[in-house]
């Protein structure tokens, strides 16, 4: 199916400040070391033995380019693409060399020469970039379809067409509501269709929660009641888009609409240890009705925090009594200056 | 001229029922009609039917504890069988159902003149029998309903200990009472057989409500087995077919 937006994923270095980026690269970097080790060798203890080596060249190396990385990221990710790789090729060779330089003197000549060590570092500098490149891409048709399963799936037709016969009931007897009805549908659309790569921030995904939970209480009335704490909240915080939402569209679901007695959802985001924790409940229905559409829709959730905070994300699902509550915990982003 | 049609709208979502009653009102001079009743649920509906007796009902199929083709077929009890036109705003199953059976269905939003044609056509064609409100069922009732006095009596199907097939009826024992329903056992089993099981040709236990097995020995004659309940005194015999159940049973 062709994409609306036919632009390639622009390429981007990796978040350098990203645990999980950050240990992929250690891993990395220590797994090639071991591999060149193992082939100048021919035992294990003699592998060992060149690992030591070679490790005690490396690691240095390997831990002052993170510290730079790390500091430097914010004006890295700034940059086009290329020259971004370029610089961080260029870091890499210039630590290379200082450390060959401060080291060379007490580990003599067994590491052979300079030119040498700069060819290996070129060598996994790039890779290394090449592979978080290919990463990010193999992600990103993910991400241009989710734009239409947004639409299909994130966004129920039920809940579309119920909307708008409620919409349709109003219009001859309250027509402000009406009004106020559709601009806020409007609002909902607007996002669901955006490009939805981009981070946005916490004070607005909130918004677009409460424009949809207006919505939604406007078809059920008294049976949907909504609990915000959400005082303490970071509204500065950058996360993905319609994170939220559909968690919420998934609670009125399958959680309020099949009682005839009002429900209540909770909805408590808060800050804690610079990480940003979103904490859902609502009432659960024990009849074994449970659609696969909740299924795809966490899935989907799961996947897209995945592809922005790597292992710093995490999502988990409790059924305890008749409560269902969803936990997420993202790392706490400040919007760039 | 004819009496104005009477008209129930069941629907949980109240601006839904405005648009309907909006509607019907707009299609007043075309087709007379009455909205005799509007219900929030099934059984709210069912309990209205008896005092304000309905020609055709609008029914949602989507609500909560009980669905639409639910109420359709407990509708079914009453002496005389209303109309019935459902109403769905998307439920891709019940939609291919609905087209398969040839019953007719609304989409919500309802247009007028869609609702002024199914009005039509309901008022010529017979209601959906009970073959095919059973086609229609997306999932097992979650009450037997009885015809009382007029009034239809609903029996949660989880109060329900035994089933029992007495020639043309079957006897529904609850802990307080009986009741005697037209419908096959086989039927029954079918629907709710994650619920119950057969112990005998003629009776369905429900699995909550088995507590044990005993052995009978009566003079002249070869040993069985009875199942024991929970809440009633009676004991009911297990056929020789359906003896390892007590071995099940025991597992």
């Amino acid at each position: 199916m062709p994409s609306i937006n036919q632009n390639a994923y622009p390429g981007a270095l990796p978040n350098f400040r990203n645990l999980g980026i950050l240990l992929r690269i250690l891993l990395l970097v220590n797994g090639v070391c071991l591999i060149a080790a193992a082939v100048k060798s021919a035992s294990i203890q003699q592998t060992l033995q060149e690992f030591t080596t070679i490790a005690a060249l490396v690691e240095p190396i390997l831990i002052l380019s993170l510290m730079v990385l790390m500091l430097a990221n914010p004006w890295l990710s700034k940059l086009p693409f290329f020259r971004g790789a370029f610089i961080v090729v260029l870091v890499e060779l210039a630590l290379t060399s200082l450390v060959y330089q401060l080291e060379g003197s007490f580990l003599g000549t067994g590491i052979g020469p300079l030119e040498r060590l700069w060819l290996f570092c070129l060598l996994i500098t790039t890779a290394l970039i090449a592979y978080f490149q290919m990463r990010s891409r193999l992600f990103s048709p993910a991400l241009a379809e989710s734009r239409l399963q947004a639409l299909q799936a994130r966004i129920r037709p039920h809940f579309l067409f119920n909307s708008l016969n409620a919409v349709l009931s109003l219009i001859r007897s309250d027509t402000k509501r009406a009004e106020m009805a559709l601009e806020d549908l409007s609002d909902l659309f607007r996002v669901l269709m955006a490009d939805n790569r981009q981070l946005s921030s916490l004070q607005q995904e909130v918004d677009l929660c409460r424009r949809y939970l207006s919505l939604e209480q406007l078809r059920l009335g008294d049976r949907l009641q909504v609990e915000w704490r959400i005082d303490d909240m970071p509204r500065d915080a950058q996360i993905p888009p319609l994170v939220l939402q559909p968690l919420l569209e998934n609670a009125v679901y399958h959680g309020i609409e099949p009682r005839s007695e009002p429900g209540v959802i909770n909805i408590n985001i808060f800050l804690k240890n610079d990480r940003v924790h979103f904490v859902l409940s609502n009432p659960y229905q024990r009849d074994g009705a449970h659609h696969a559409g909740n299924k795809m829709a966490m899935e989907n959730i799961r996947e897209r925090l995945s592809l922005h905070f790597d292992v710093e994300a995490s999502l988990t699902v409790t059924l305890r009594d008749d409560l269902y509550q969803v936990h997420i915990i993202i790392p706490y982003l400040r919007p760039e200056k | 001229m004819t009496a104005p049609m009477r008209i129930m709208i069941v629907d949980d979502e109240t601006p839904a029922r405005n648009r309907l009653k909006d509607l019907l009102a707009d299609c007043a001079d075309s087709f007379p009609n009455e909205v005799v009743g509007e219900a929030a649920n099934g059984r709210e509906a069912l309990d209205l039917m008896s005092s304000e007796p309905a020609d055709l009902l609008l029914l949602d199929i989507r609500m909560p504890e009980m669905d639409g083709i639910e109420v359709a077929r407990h509708l079914l009890s009453l002496p005389q069988m209303p109309a019935v036109i459902f109403t769905t705003a998307y439920d891709l199953y019940a939609i291919e159902a609905f087209e398969v059976n040839a019953v007719d269905y609304l989409l919500k939003p309802v247009r007028g003149e869609r609702l002024l044609g199914a009005l039509q056509k309901a008022r010529q064609n017979r209601p959906p029998g009970p073959a095919q409100l059973q086609k229609l069922a997306q999932r097992p009732r979650t009450c037997l309903s009885v015809q009382e006095r007029g009034k239809i009596v609903l029996i949660p199907v989880s109060e329900i200990i035994y089933l029992k097939a007495e020639q043309k009826y079957v006897t529904i024992r609850t802990h307080e009472r009986e009741y005697l329903l037209e419908e096959s056992l086989t039927n029954l089993e079918q629907e709710f057989t994650a619920r119950f099981i057969r112990i005998h040709r003629n009776c369905l236990v429900a699995r909550d409500s088995i507590t044990g097995f005993e052995k009978v020995t009566e003079d002249g004659e070869e040993a069985h087995w009875e199942v024991v309940l929970k809440g009633v005194e009676e004991k009911l015999p297990v056929s020789r077919r359906q003896q390892y159940l007590v071995k099940e049973f025991e597992k």
